[in-house]
């Protein structure tokens, strides 16, 4: 029996590892009094293990929320309501008991979030903080914890492990703070990482150490990570592959390099013309016009279509889908660039 | 990176060894108003303790032939009340009764107004109502009513006192605890700990209970300021303790009768109350200081 050539090579294709997070159709609802908003709306993304995945957009696009949504972390009035979050070898995430949830959060999955100066508890010794995240999945004693706590310390760079260990969380600066963080989330060697947007809230110098020490421990370990910022620049440097958000749904999404170089869609155009340039001294800086809509009144059509320079008629009647290039994993959500747009 | 971290373990060496905590003592000891809040209560609790072994006479010994001695009488210290029973005897007695009944009623009060207000806050939702609306029921009633109406369901007598005045407390201590749980639910350290996997206990029963631990300490001290003169008015109005035992409540309303002729019988345990509820006070302020994290290196 002779192989097709063309069966022959998509069994080859089909070979590749299964992705280790799949995100489809995910949409978080929040209900508020002025109406039902939807946060997320019919967000995918899929993760391989070993990758940086970065997600982009203003304050307000989703995804802060699309992480939350990924840990199972939605709080009342917000609601997960349709979509599923596939983890490999765990299953649909949001089917899970809250018990099998707390399993899985802090040891598979561990979340770094924006703001070092209050998230960890300010009555605990850092310590012990860490060693708590050791207790929760790993069964270890008070003693081995703490040992273990001291040498995660160690690990994300921190001077004088041991000495630190005891101290309070007011007591470090909030580099330091964020590096405890990174070590609480990294203590059982999760597969993924979600990281809410880790660098903001320090200063620039600060800021390229953290990254660094995320990718160290990454290489290490071989997680994953979900990085979430508002800062091109930190996408540039880390991730492999770029989601941008834009008022809770992905406009674009390309692999890092292609989204630099050839970007698609007018708002991803629209934040990279906004980074200052060594050429732009002495100009005023660029800025998308408008703000963000309002989730509870999104215009008809493209939800860009407000503040979009190349808006025209097709925008108004119909919102574009998330179409992917042909040849390329390169998809946008613009007219513009979709075969058949409404006439 | 590796020579950021080393440069940074230099300067951690480098820098003069700074104590990692000063005791609880230590930063008291800075206040010196709370300090002398912790000396009152430090002689209430000493008479309460050392009665049994002081050559104190029997408290309820009644000797006719002194009645109503003045303060300085030999034998007589602090003079006799209407029955000449030694009133010193009686105070040291009589504080025993009075700190063990208000600080077993604070306690009791402490531990349910604590858990359900950490219950109510928390969850939210119909616990909330249901818990709520309850305390808001009881905090309806004028206090010393509703201590009354327990004592008229129960009976007089020192237990049922206790239960009356720890009951009258609850809403006190449920309020204060929902209101710090409701703020401390939405913190980012709170959802940091759920994203490390911590369940509901862990997170009510330490990262929250921790955190309202300085009010609830300060709530406390000043609550058992405030049990001590409940527990003295239920004996005061004769619903307390029943005699021949008797505290400092009992011993201020017998004196009373007798305010002009020996007013000493009436303002030695008036005295005692107040200077034991101003300690409480005072030192609840000083604690609420000293156990704040964010005031112990400065």
């Amino acid at each position: 029996m002779i192989t097709h050539p063309d069966q022959h090579q998509a069994a080859s294709q089909s070979t590749p590892p299964p992705p280790l997070l799949e995100v489809k159709n995910l949409t978080t609802e929040f209900s508020t009094y002025a109406g039902t908003l939807r946060a997320v709306d019919g967000v995918s993304l899929s993760l391989s293990p070993g990758e940086v995945f970065g997600v982009v957009g203003e304050s307000g696009s989703g995804k802060s929320v699309t992480a939350l949504s990924i840990m199972g972390l939605i709080r009342r009035p917000g609601r997960i309501v349709s979509g599923s979050v596939q983890l490999r070898d765990h299953g649909d995430l949001l089917t899970k008991s809250h018990a099998d949830m707390r399993k899985i959060r802090g040891d598979l999955i561990s979340m770094i979030f924006q703001e070092p100066m209050t998230s960890l508890n300010p009555v605990f010794r850092v310590g012990w903080q860490i060693a708590e995240a050791l207790r929760l999945h790993r069964n270890m004693t008070k003693p081995e914890a703490a040992e273990q706590a001291v040498e995660l310390l160690d690990r994300v760079g921190i001077g004088s492990p041991r000495q630190r260990a005891r101290e309070f969380p007011h007591q470090l600066s909030g580099g330091m703070r964020q590096r405890v963080m990174i070590a609480m989330a990294m203590a059982c060697a999760p597969s993924l990482l979600l990281a809410d947007e880790p660098t903001t809230a320090l200063d620039v110098t600060v800021q390229a150490q953290i990254l660094d020490l995320m990718i160290q421990l990454k290489d290490r370990d071989g997680a994953a990570i979900l990085l979430i910022t508002h800062d091109m620049g930190v996408i540039a440097e880390m991730a492999q592959k770029v989601a941008v958000m834009y008022a809770g749904v992905v406009m674009e999404e390309a692999a890092v390099g292609d989204l630099f170089d050839n970007p698609m869609h007018p708002y991803t155009q629209g934040l990279l013309d906004s980074i200052p340039h060594g050429t732009s001294r002495g100009k005023a800086l660029k800025a998308i016009p408008g703000i963000v809509p309002n989730l509870l009144h999104l215009p008809t059509g493209c939800r860009y279509r407000d503040r979009c320079p190349a808006a025209h008629a097709p925008c108004a009647r119909a919102e574009p889908p998330l179409h992917q290039m042909s040849g390329t994993t390169h998809r946008v959500r613009c007219w513009l660039h979709h075969p058949e747009p409404p006439k | 990176m590796s020579d950021i971290s080393a440069k940074q373990s230099e300067l951690a060496e480098a820098a003069p060894d700074i104590p990692a905590r000063q005791s609880l003592f230590a930063r008291l000891r800075k206040n010196r108003l709370s300090l002398f809040g912790g000396f009152l209560v430090l002689i209430s609790v000493f008479m309460a303790l050392s009665a049994p072994y002081l050559p104190l006479q029997d408290p309820n010994a009644v000797d006719t032939s002194v009645r109503l001695s003045a303060i300085g009488t030999p034998g007589h210290l602090l003079g006799t009340d209407e029955l000449g029973r030694d009133i010193m005897s009686r105070l040291f007695w009589g504080a025993r009764i009075t700190l063990t009944v208000s600080l077993a009623a604070t306690l009791i009060a402490m531990i349910t107004g604590t858990i359900l207000g950490l219950v109510s806050g928390y969850f939210l939702g119909w616990t909330d109502t249901v818990i709520s609306r309850g305390v808001d029921v009881l905090m309806a009633f004028p206090y010393f009513l509703l201590a009354l109406t327990v004592i008229a369901i129960l009976g007089p007598g020192l237990l049922n006192g206790m239960l009356a005045i720890a009951l009258v407390n609850v809403p006190f201590f449920a309020r204060i605890i929902r209101g710090s749980t409701l703020s401390l639910r939405e913190s980012d350290f709170v959802l940091a700990a759920k994203g490390m996997g911590a369940g509901h206990t862990r997170i009510l029963f330490r990262h929250i209970l921790l955190n309202s631990l300085s009010t609830l300490v300060v709530a406390t001290t000043i609550n058992l300021g405030f049990m001590i003169t409940a527990a003295a008015a239920l004996s005061f109005l004769g619903l307390g303790v029943q005699p021949p035992t008797s505290d400092w409540g009992t011993m201020l309303a017998s004196g009373r009768q007798y305010l002009s002729a020996a007013p000493h019988t009436s303002y030695l345990p008036g005295l005692a109350i107040f200077l034991t509820v101003l300690g409480f006070n005072l030192l609840g302020d000083g604690l609420r200081d000293a156990l704040d994290p964010r005031m112990r290196d400065s």
